[in-house]
């Protein structure tokens, strides 16, 4: 199997959608001949021309509404907020339009959209910079929200968000751009709503997203040359959040650990953690533990940021005070 | 009132000028410095270079008044240094130190200095106009003689936060001058791709009902003028201004973009216009300095900057435990009985 960055994943999968379908534009800030912030999109100005590579102003607002009103005219938009920080400025035309124009049309209109955006802290840009606001958006009935680990699952998962009659928002994470993974030929599809189990274990359950799943099996494997086996679960999307595996595995290990970069207070663990005890709790033999962000606006400095961002070593430490309890 | 001034009439003195070329020279330098410190591994994360934009800050922020505020985007190193931001403190955030004017949190992007009353960096584009209109209606209401300048680059125009603190700031008639520095690129979109106006964003101020100025931003001297005349116009009760200064970005929009969506020849250009090369020739040919007087500036410019690079490097991280302090205060806020001022 040929081995791809991330990145490659995220372009090949836009390509595709490009090439199969003429419905299909992109929109987003500096994504023309620039490239786009993480270049992505390099060389597809040339490829497919300005009408279709559709550099905007900075108008968060304004770009992501016309996507929703272009998707409700008959278009695929597939638009690039930046980074995920400044999806702050196009909240309403997200929550209160994307998310909500089919229920309150009464099931006449619809925004097939995709909303391409970026997570994540670690890159030393700060307190603006550094967010990790995915499952703000899980919380919105009619939204989507999907949060690829691996360019195999972005790339699977990509291809199915674009049979998607409702709004996604696919969410890369910053640092993941250059890690490479093996994706087969073909078109194959991950389906949305589908969680995976990256790593079989016996002694916990790790539940995860995006970025922290890397960290979490890194943090597996370390505990594994002292005997201790963790299952590790990806959750792939927040919504439509599958929870069956997790269930499944915490039946069988009877302790489960969340691992996520948001903080710690409504982040989405808080969620798992709910649904957890809701449906598994007397197979739990302790509680559900959480490792998550430091609750503070994200510092620039070096030695701040990595203590406010969990590394695999308080992974691995937080699996072991879960198991000695 | 839309008024494009030709020429600088102000007349300066000798070291009021050597002044002007001083900071711009700080400014040039500290920045060579930081994308030199950048690429040894001592500053991380975003770093915007204001390399060949220093007659805007020195030429506004030197008409200004110490109890004025400035307002400022991410590529605020000029303007913290023209407001007087002590070079060690800026360059020691830069490198994530406990001695940073943020005390290492912020960054490049987020400086601040309130004993300066430079009252900060923000890094969300277009953000920081609605604050500056806060800050100037807090001034207003309470009677203080300031006023804010609050700079912006071309690519906030854009944004919904510009055209609501604009006319917010207008029907309030709030003492603050919005500074557009137009170096004709957001990123690497160029005005005329992205602004309906591209060619006369000065009027856009006319929408809202506020004079509004166009100006060569390469030249400190019309810059000084400008700026003048606008102070004179908010300090007098009229009202907001809004100001356009031409320039350009010498470097990347971040150290990490090379900028090749510029043409060379447009680049040679604005090259020739550099602000410090132009003003050295000035005040050479109209024999208002000696190459002794300035090549000792430079020195002295360069020496400072050495040692704030020293200081950078000397001064120790952040404890750990500051990552938990100043989310929130320590202490509630005292009742001051419902007065307006302390
Ligand atoms: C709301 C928002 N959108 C996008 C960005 C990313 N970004 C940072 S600076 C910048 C370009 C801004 O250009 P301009 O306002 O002209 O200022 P300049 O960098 O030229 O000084 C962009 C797109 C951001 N920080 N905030
Ligand atoms: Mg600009």
């Amino acid at each position: 199997m040929p081995e791809i960055s991330y990145r490659e994943a995220v372009s090949s999968a836009l390509r595709e959608a490009l090439n199969d379908d003429l419905r299909v534009f992109l929109v987003g800030e500096d994504i023309g001949p620039y490239g786009g912030a993480y270049a992505v999109t390099k060389g597809f100005t040339e490829e497919f021309g300005p009408d279709r590579i559709k550099d905007s102003p900075l108008s968060e607002s304004a770009f992501v509404g016309a996507g929703v009103g272009a998707a409700m005219g008959g278009l695929r938009p597939i638009v690039e907020l930046m980074t995920i920080n400044f999806s702050m400025l196009a909240m309403d035309q997200i929550i209160n339009h994307a998310a909500k124009v089919r229920y309150m049309s009464g099931g006449q209109l619809s925004a097939p959209m995709i909303i391409r955006t970026v997570t994540g802290g670690g890159a030393q840009v700060a307190a603006t910079h550094s967010q990790n606001f995915e499952g703000w958006f899980a919380t919105v009935p009619g939204m989507k929200v999907v949060v690829p680990s691996t360019p195999y699952d972005v790339l699977g998962l990509f291809r199915s968000c674009r049979e998607e009659a409702d709004p996604v928002m696919f969410v890369e994470h910053i640092l993941l751009y250059s890690s490479r993974g093996e994706v087969p030929e073909g078109t194959y599809k991950v389906p949305l709503g589908e969680s995976d189990v990256k790593r079989k274990g016996s002694h916990l359950t790790i539940v995860s997203y995006s970025r922290m799943v890397l960290l979490a099996l890194d943090a597996a494997r370390k505990l594994s040359q002292e005997g201790i086996e963790v299952e590790v679960i990806d959750l792939r999307c927040l919504r439509p959040l599958d929870m069956e595996p997790v269930l499944e595995s915490v039946r069988k290990t009877h302790r489960a650990l969340i691992v996520e970069e948001v903080w710690k207070t409504g982040g989405f663990g808080a969620e798992v953690a709910a649904q957890i005890q809701e449906h598994a709790f007397d197979y739990l033999d302790g509680p559900v533990a959480r490792v998550a962000g430091a609750e503070v606006p994200m510092p620039y400095s070096r030695p701040l940021e990595r203590a406010a961002i969990p590394d695999s070593d308080v992974i691995a430490h937080a699996v072991k005070s879960s198991i000695m309890g | 009132m839309v008024k494009v001034p030709m020429t600088a009439k102000e007349t300066l003195e000798a070291p009021q000028l050597l002044e002007l070329y001083r900071q711009m020279m700080l400014i040039r330098v500290f920045e060579e410095e930081c994308a030199r410190q950048y690429m040894q591994g001592n500053i991380h994360g975003f770093l915007h270079l204001y390399i060949g934009e220093e007659a805007i800050a020195v030429g506004s922020i030197s008409t200004l008044r110490d109890q004025d505020y400035v307002v400022t985007h991410y590529r605020d190193h000029g303007h913290a240094l023209a407001k007087g931001i002590d070079s060690k403190s800026a360059m020691a955030e830069l490198f994530g130190k406990a001695t940073g004017c943020s005390r290492g949190k912020g960054g490049s992007m987020h400086l601040f200095d309130t004993s300066k009353n430079f009252m900060g960096g923000y890094a969300i584009v277009a953000g920081q106009m609605p604050v500056a209109a806060g800050l100037a209606l807090a001034a207003k209401s309470k009677g203080e003689d300031r006023l804010v300048i609050c700079y912006l680059g071309d690519g906030a125009l854009n944004e919904g936060e510009f055209h609501e603190s604009m006319n917010l700031a207008s029907i309030w008639k709030l003492p603050v001058i919005y500074f557009c520095e137009n170096n004709l690129y957001g990123m690497g979109a160029p005005v005329w791709d992205t602004l309906a106006l591209a060619d006369n964003i000065y009027k856009l101020a006319e929408s809202y009902n506020m004079p509004g100025m166009r100006l060569n931003g390469m030249d400190v001297l019309e810059v000084r003028e400008v700026t003048q005349e606008a102070s004179e116009h908010v300090r007098s009760g009229k009202g907001p201004i809004f100001l356009e200064a031409q320039t350009y970005r010498f470097r990347g929009h971040s150290i990490a973009d090379p900028a090749e969506y510029r043409h060379g020849i447009e680049v040679e250009d604005w090259l020739e216009k550099d602000p410090i090369v132009t003003f050295k020739r000035k005040l050479l040919d109209e024999g208002r300095a000696s190459e002794q007087e300035l090549s000792d500036i430079d020195g002295a410019v360069m020496k400072e900057i050495e040692e704030a690079a020293k200081f950078a490097d000397d001064s120790p991280f952040p404890e750990i435990d500051t990552l938990f302090e100043d989310v929130y205060a320590d202490q509630p806020v005292p009742s001051n009985s419902g007065r307006l001022t302390e």
